[in-house]
């Protein structure tokens, strides 16, 4: 077997939820599409900082408070550097869910008006539709959909249409689909968006843990992500945004931190980013974020990319062998992110789930917040399986047996 | 394990459900579905004199939820509302023979379940309102 660039082998023992048993089994986690698990370094940084450095955040002048800013605004300038952006650039939320509602309320909201489209696709995530939904039933915008084909690859030509016919004034995307894998062809449609003087939105909810992603070449004029989905905890979301949209966007909640003065009837808010950050941030787990993405680095994006092309194809060869079994979504790899779909026969990925869990093997069923996507697939529910870093051939051999078996189960 | 879940007789229930379908002239219909499945259970039901003369489900999703559909629907056939009033979730659980299933699972087997007494409430509600109530509140379903 040749030698993956990543020596996930060696990586597994940073993990250590990946030494627990499961009905008796090893621990094979198949649901990175949904959250990854942790490695040392990121626990470490936390239990490190709330037993060395923990105090509020660019309030008080004591050396504690000092250095609690400076580690919160470290894992920031690490974000910044990651994604080849500014620091001010970069406002820490909840998660990719809470980023893009903010963009929802404090951009579009002022910036689009009734009748305007927005276009995004019949792959989002319900994160990246039902605040557009709720949005067009405030101020009148409409959604436009962008359909796929069998492959899942989107429909570029209607997309283009779209934006040359000015119907849209925003086009809203997911970068990598959390149930088909498709990679869409951001670039492409950015520069086409810009040349019309549209903005992009990009969703790298499962791109940015995924695969090297530079925000300078890509030029999106939005990127939002969640820590946890990249080694990282919960608790913290990104949103990136040009300087000079920031600038420009309302304030998203009011309070501390966000403010420089404020008077009885009015307030003169903060520069950016902290603007968009009120209250006490998630102090703790935004170092931890800085933890994961020096952990990430230290790999290399180039390398988890390569390591998961070479566990798609391989799992792609072993599961289309079986069966009655049928994968949703490209099938070239070099398309696709590490994230596999599919159902076999008459059993439901319910079904199929608590047999996998039998064998200590976690994989996902269901509608993966994905129900329009369900619905253009006509399917009611799929199973996923989704790789990271930590993820081996061997586990995908165990996956692959258990499938045989939940078919002499169910006597297919 | 999943070898005791999916024993023959899920299966068959499952691949081969017995009063499926829609009821005409039902006197009430039901619908649920499980938010984290997307588990879908309606039942119909015909009342005649306290007694259930008929009834019929239609739904989708995974084997533990159909299987337990269907047999439900052949435990109530021809049995007494008063009867009917205080099944449990353990009666269900036994009827179908799946006593240790997880937190997530067990919603499924109980879907069907949660649907018919959502049904009974709605047919008591309109002429023995006390009874509605006394279903309601006995049902931890709710
Ligand atoms: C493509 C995509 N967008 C958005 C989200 C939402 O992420 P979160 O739940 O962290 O807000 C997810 C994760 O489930 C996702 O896969």
């Amino acid at each position: 077997m040749q030698r993956s660039v990543v020596n996930s082998y060696e990586l597994r023992n940073d993990f250590p939820i990946l030494k627990k048993k499961i009905n008796g089994k090893e621990l094979v986690y198949l649901d990175n599409a949904s959250t990854t698990q942790k490695p040392y370094s990121v626990i470490n940084s936390i239990t490190d900082f709330y037993s060395n450095y923990n105090s509020n955040i660019h309030r008080a002048v004591y050396q504690l408070a000092e250095e609690a800013t400076t580690l919160y605004e470290q894992s920031r300038e690490k974000i910044a550097n990651f994604i080849s952006v500014r620091p001010e650039e970069i406002v820490f939320t909840r998660n990719t869910t809470e980023s893009i509602n903010l963009i929802a309320h404090s951009w579009a909201r002022t910036n689009l008006k009734k009748d305007d489209g927005i276009a995004i696709s019949e792959l989002e995530h319900h994160s990246n539709i039902v605040p557009w939904q709720i949005l067009s039933q405030e101020i009148g915008t409409r959604l436009e959909y962008v359909g796929i084909d069998e492959n899942g690859f989107l429909d570029l030509e209607h997309l283009i249409e779209l934006i040359s016919s000015k119907k849209v004034k925003l086009v809203s995307l997911s970068h990598m689909s959390n149930v088909l894998g498709t990679i869409v062809p951001i670039e492409r449609i950015i520069k086409i968006a810009h040349e019309n003087d549209i903005p992009v939105m990009v969703d790298g909810a499962q791109s940015v843990p995924h695969m090297p992603v530079n925000v300078k070449n890509m030029d999106c004029d939005f990127l939002v992500f969640s820590a946890h989905k990249m080694l990282g905890p919960t608790g913290v979301g990104v949103l990136y945004a040009k300087k000079e949209f920031l600038e420009k966007m309302r304030p998203f909640m009011g309070g501390g931190d966000m403010i420089k003065e404020v008077f009885k009837f009015h307030t003169n808010y903060n520069e950016v980013p902290y603007k968009f950050e009120a209250g006490t941030p998630n102090i703790a787990d935004v170092v931890g974020f800085g933890a994961a993405i020096d952990y990430l680095k230290k790999i290399g994006m180039e390398n988890i990319r390569k390591h998961e092309i070479d566990l798609t194809e391989y799992a792609l060869d072993s599961i289309l062998s079986i069966n009655h079994l049928t994968v949703y979504g490209p099938r070239d790899p070099n398309y696709r992110g590490g994230v596999i779909s599919f159902n076999i026969a008459d059993i439901h990925p319910h079904d199929l789930a608590t047999i996998m869990n039998d064998h200590g093997i976690a994989i996902r069923s269901g509608h993966h917040c994905a129900q329009v996507l369900m619905q253009r697939l006509d399917v009611p529910a799929t199973s996923r399986a989704s790789f990271y870093i930590y993820n081996t051939k061997e586990e995908i051999d165990k996956f692959v047996n258990a499938i045989k078996e939940a078919g002499r189960i169910f006597k297919i | 394990m999943s070898d005791d879940i999916y024993r023959e007789i899920i299966l068959d229930h499952y691949r081969n459900p017995r009063n499926k379908g829609k009821l005409e002239n039902a006197d009430v219909t039901v619908h649920d579905s499980n938010p984290l499945c997307g588990d879908e259970i309606d039942i119909h039901l015909k009342v005649d004199g306290g007694v259930i003369r008929d009834v019929k489900f239609e739904g989708k999703g995974c084997a533990i939820s159909q299987a337990s559909a269907s047999m439900l629907t052949e435990l109530v056939m021809g049995k007494d509302l008063d009867v009917i009033k205080d099944l449990k979730k353990e009666d269900i659980l036994e009827n179908i023979g799946l006593t240790n299933l997880g937190p997530a699972r067990i919603k499924c087997a109980l879907l069907s379940l949660k649907v018919l007494k959502v049904g009974m409430v709605k047919y008591y509600s309109e002429n023995d309102p006390k009874s509605a109530e006394q279903i309601k509140n006995e049902s931890s379903l709710y």
